[in-house]
């Protein structure tokens, strides 16, 4: 029999204390598609960095054609005709298509006639549509996939690895993709395909290899399994966390989200009639996977995001009276007598200010108050010296630059912050990502103090045991849309797995 | 632990930025220290190289330019304010990180709207109502030359670097078609205006000419610092400097601190151009803001930003810059040699920095570990 393609035997990596990939095999053999599954953080990216050599393994072989070889560089990954599609497009915008292809290519003469010929053969060969005369700024977003699918395949890849190729995508664009990587595969290239949505690994791929927190869980052949299988090996059995959860005491409805659509700059519908409630006393969970609509939903909500349509709906529990917060500014809705807290998802490059010190940082929300034109520093200093003790935040000083404190008191400083303002409505994104246990369970603790107190929680998080054990409903989102909304105490990780993974239905549902 | 099969080739060293706090103050002055002894070094070597002449004499007659007479010292310290002034000025822009490159046409314009005023009414109204409508004109004119391309940027987000940069070179262009029209020789000089009359002249004080502006720039010193910590603003204008993101987050309208720091930024220039005018030059010419609009750039950002420590980086470059003039007379040197010298100076004192910031590891050392 032929040798593999490629081959990996025991690929571990790990990045100071978190281990990223832990004994890792992968076959891939000649004229095949791999599809790799795995949840946000199982380690499907630095895998695939590894073998195009953005990464250097800690420990463990890759054998391309059934030869050990050292890929160290990209350039190595290039010359054993390894090829990447990254899931950010790295191309130079006011270049055209052919010059972006030959980009950085030493060993030919600068020839774009040469090359542009050379585009519209392998264009032809594949099925590809382009114009290699024109520029990356005037294209679409799937054009400019393509530009980065016939890079590598000018530098004569034959094993394509391409990550999430299909976030970016409208299906109709999908399924073009798909059809030329059919092409390519008959022509005996060997593709790797990160993927997470399933309908898609079931008709691409011969086979799926599914990690899990790192971990290698298995590979099966695509013709022999589905979906339930799938998602049951993508999600794993469920872990019991052990985090306390009341009953909500007197729910009432607080922030109503009504058919909320919204399209990004790329002109994708990035929230597709979202709608949902979330209620005082409870946790509210919202689940799906990385860039499903999460970010822009809370941005929405925080005054941050235009919306094309919908409303969102406060309901004030002191004056009993309802504000839409559409299309208000953060100010506005403060201003409305809104107690909006928000711990964003990019804590430092939003929630806080890297360069200041806690007590400037815990000044943000409150500094305007007064008439004075200056500062009043005293208030934030008391409230620095409570957070810091409150939260065991492990700083040298209130003085210190939040930058140079590590991931978890940078959380701790932000929650503390939005805490403090005693809010009614608090949205967390991902607030314990990168944090180690203990940071963990005391963010966990907290939110569930702000339940106790009526406040409407709304946790954005990706561990689905975490979501199902904390929250009280769980929202799910899969490409924009919402695919489900559940009980999160009866709810299993199959069923939230299998609903975001969902196929979207499109916008034509009459709910 | 790994063993790649091939031996990885190492360079022989490599580049590390310092951990936080690593480095003790001191150190980070002994740097800064050793910086200016290479660089005396290095101008030694050129100075016998190019011009044969004794090093210690060349490095004397530096000191002489500012310390030489109490009439040099004065002038240093006119200097010292002109530049710090300008500092000041496109320092809460920078902070902002609006690259407020236009300086100089802002100082051009307020000079200029000074300038109309003392030259068409300045014998008409009393001195000193012509003195303060000369300031309320040169603050104007700085504010419109600064609002312009901050309400671009806010409005547009247009370029704000070559914006600016090209306001400056219509002010030069006003600048000269309002000599051609006052002079009427056609010589692109302009004498001293009002010389008999002095209106519009900024009275001595204790005899010193120079002292109005210097009050007025320590006073601006003490004014911008406090500015810049401890008011609302202030705090504004670091937040949206660092992160607009953070500043949206917290409802700052990112838009109007961007106009109402240019507006600030402008008003300061236009003081400094009021300042050249009424207080020492009393006469215009497209020259007159000399490139401290772009000398300020370096202030500002060697002192970090901190007002108190920009008079410090000020002096060395006003220092520079009178004793370069000192050495080119003294030694009937052309002017460009005093321009190597503080070159080589400034370069590094520049680039002290970057071994205050980065650390080299040796592979020697690595090893060690």
């Amino acid at each position: 029999m032929e040798a593999p393609a490629i081959e990996l035997r025991n690929i571990s990596k790990s990045f100071g204390y978190i281990t990223a990939n832990k004994n890792i095999n992968l076959t891939v053999n000649k004229g095949e598609i791999l599809s790799l599954l795995g949840e946000n953080g199982s380690g499907k990216t630095t895998l695939m960095n590894m073998i195009s050599g953005i990464y250097y393994p800690d420990a463990g072989q890759i054998f391309i054609d059934g030869k050990e070889v050292v890929i160290k560089t990209p350039k190595d990954a290039f010359d054993y005709r390894i090829g990447m599609i990254h899931q950010h497009f790295k191309l130079v915008d006011i270049f055209s298509a052919a010059e972006n292809i030959v980009l950085g290519l030493r060993n030919e003469k600068f020839n774009i006639k040469q090359s542009t010929a050379q585009i519209k053969k392998i264009s032809e060969q594949y099925g590809f549509d382009i114009d290699p005369s024109k520029k990356i700024y005037e294209m679409s977003v799937s054009e400019k996939q393509t530009v980065e699918i016939i890079k590598v395949l000018y530098r004569g890849a034959d094993i394509l690895i391409l990550d999430e190729p299909t976030a970016v995508l409208t299906p109709q664009e999908t399924e073009k993709l798909f059809a030329v990587l059919r092409r390519m595969k008959e022509d005996g290239k060997s593709i790797i395909i990160i993927t997470h949505k399933l309908h898609e690994v079931l008709s691409i791929s011969d086979k799926v290899a599914v990690l899990r927190k790192g971990e290698y869980i298995g590979t099966v052949n695509t013709a022999e399994t589905n979906e339930s299988e799938l998602t049951e090996m993508m999600v794993g059995k469920k872990i019991s966390l052990n985090i306390d959860r009341s009953e909500p005491v007197d729910p009432q409805d607080r922030l109503v989200i009504n058919k909320l659509n919204c399209i990004n700059s790329d002109g994708l519908k990035v929230l597709d009639n979202v709608s949902f409630t979330a209620k005082s006393g409870e946790i509210l969970g919202v689940a799906g996977i990385a860039g499903s609509g999460q970010k822009e939903l809370l941005e929405a909500i925080a005054g941050l995001q235009k919306l094309e349509s919908g409303e969102i709906i406060y309901n004030n529990p002191k004056t009993n009276s309802s504000d839409n917060l559409r299309d208000k500014t953060p100010l506005q809705i403060r201003e409305l007598g809104v107690r909006l807290s928000f711990v964003p998802e990019d804590r430092l490059g939003m929630g806080l200010v890297g360069n200041m010190d806690i007590v400037d940082n815990m000044m943000l929300r409150s500094y305007k108050k007064g008439k004075s034109v200056f500062l009043e520093r005293k208030k934030p200093r008391t409230l620095a010296e409570k957070v810091v003790s409150d939260l065991e935040v492990s700083t040298p000083g209130i003085e210190t630059p939040v930058r140079r404190l590590s991931g978890g008191n940078v959380q701790k400083v932000l929650v503390g912050r939005e805490i403090a303002a005693a809010p009614t409505v608090l949205m967390a994104a991902y607030p314990v990502r990168g944090l180690d246990i203990n940071s963990s369970y005391l963010i966990y603790n907290l939110l569930n103090e702000q339940k106790e107190k009526g406040v409407a929680v709304i946790f954005v998080g990706e561990d689905l045991d975490v979501l199902i054990e904390l929250c009280d409903k769980i929202v799910v989102m899969s490409s924009g849309s919402v695919s489900g909304i559940v009980d999160a105490r009866t709810s299993t990780k199959e069923e939230i797995g299998f609903l975001m993974t969902k196929k979207a239905e499109g916008g034509n549902s009459n709910e | 632990m790994n063993n790649p099969k091939e031996k990885i080739h190492e360079p022989l060293f490599h580049i590390v930025k310092r951990s936080k706090d690593a480095l003790p103050l001191w150190k980070s002055w002994l740097i800064r220290a050793i910086a200016i002894v290479f660089s005396l070094l290095v101008c030694s070597v050129i100075i016998v190289l190019l011009t044969n002449q004794n090093p210690l004499e060349v490095f004397g007659a530096l000191l002489k330019g500012s310390f030489g007479s109490e009439r040099k010292f004065w002038n240093m310290l006119q200097n010292l304010a002109m530049l710090l002034c300008i500092s000041l000025a496109i320092t809460p822009a920078f902070k902002m990180k609006f690259w407020n490159l236009g300086a100089e046409g802002q100082v051009l314009i307020g000079s200029l709207c000074s300038m109309v005023l003392m030259f068409t009414v300045g014998d008409k109204i009393p001195n000193l109502v012509l003195i303060l409508a000369m300031l309320a004109a040169s603050i104007l004119g700085g504010i419109i030359w600064g609002l312009i391309p901050a309400v671009f940027k806010a409005k547009w987000n247009t370029n704000e670097s070559l914006f600016t940069l090209m306001m400056n070179y219509i002010a030069i262009q006003l600048v000269s078609f309002a000599i051609m029209v006052w002079v009427p020789s056609g010589s692109s000089v302009m004498g001293l205006v009002n010389s008999s009359t002095k209106a519009g002249w900024i009275p001595d004080i204790f005899g010193q000419k120079y002292l109005f502006n210097i009050i007025v720039v320590a006073a601006l010193t003490v004014f911008m610092f406090v500015y810049l910590k401890s008011s609302k603003h202030g705090y504004e204008i670091s937040v949206v400097g660092e992160s607009e993101n953070t500043a949206k987050y917290i409802g700052i309208n990112v838009k109007k601190v961007i106009i109402r720091t240019m507006i600030l930024s402008g008003a300061i220039c236009g003081l400094a151009g009021f300042l050249l005018v009424a207080g020492t030059n009393h006469t215009i010419s497209k020259d007159l803001a000399g490139g401290n609009g772009f000398t300020a750039i370096m202030v500002s950002w060697l002192a970090k930003f901190n007002p108190f420590v920009m008079v410090i980086t000020s002096f060395l470059i006003a220092f520079l810059q009178r004793g370069a003039g000192e050495i080119a007379t003294n030694f009937n040197l052309n002017t460009s040699i005093a321009d190597i010298l503080t070159g080589i100076i400034i370069f590094f004192i520049i680039g002290s920095e970057f071994f205050i910031n980065y650390q080299i590891k040796t592979k020697a050392k690595k090893e060690d570990k």
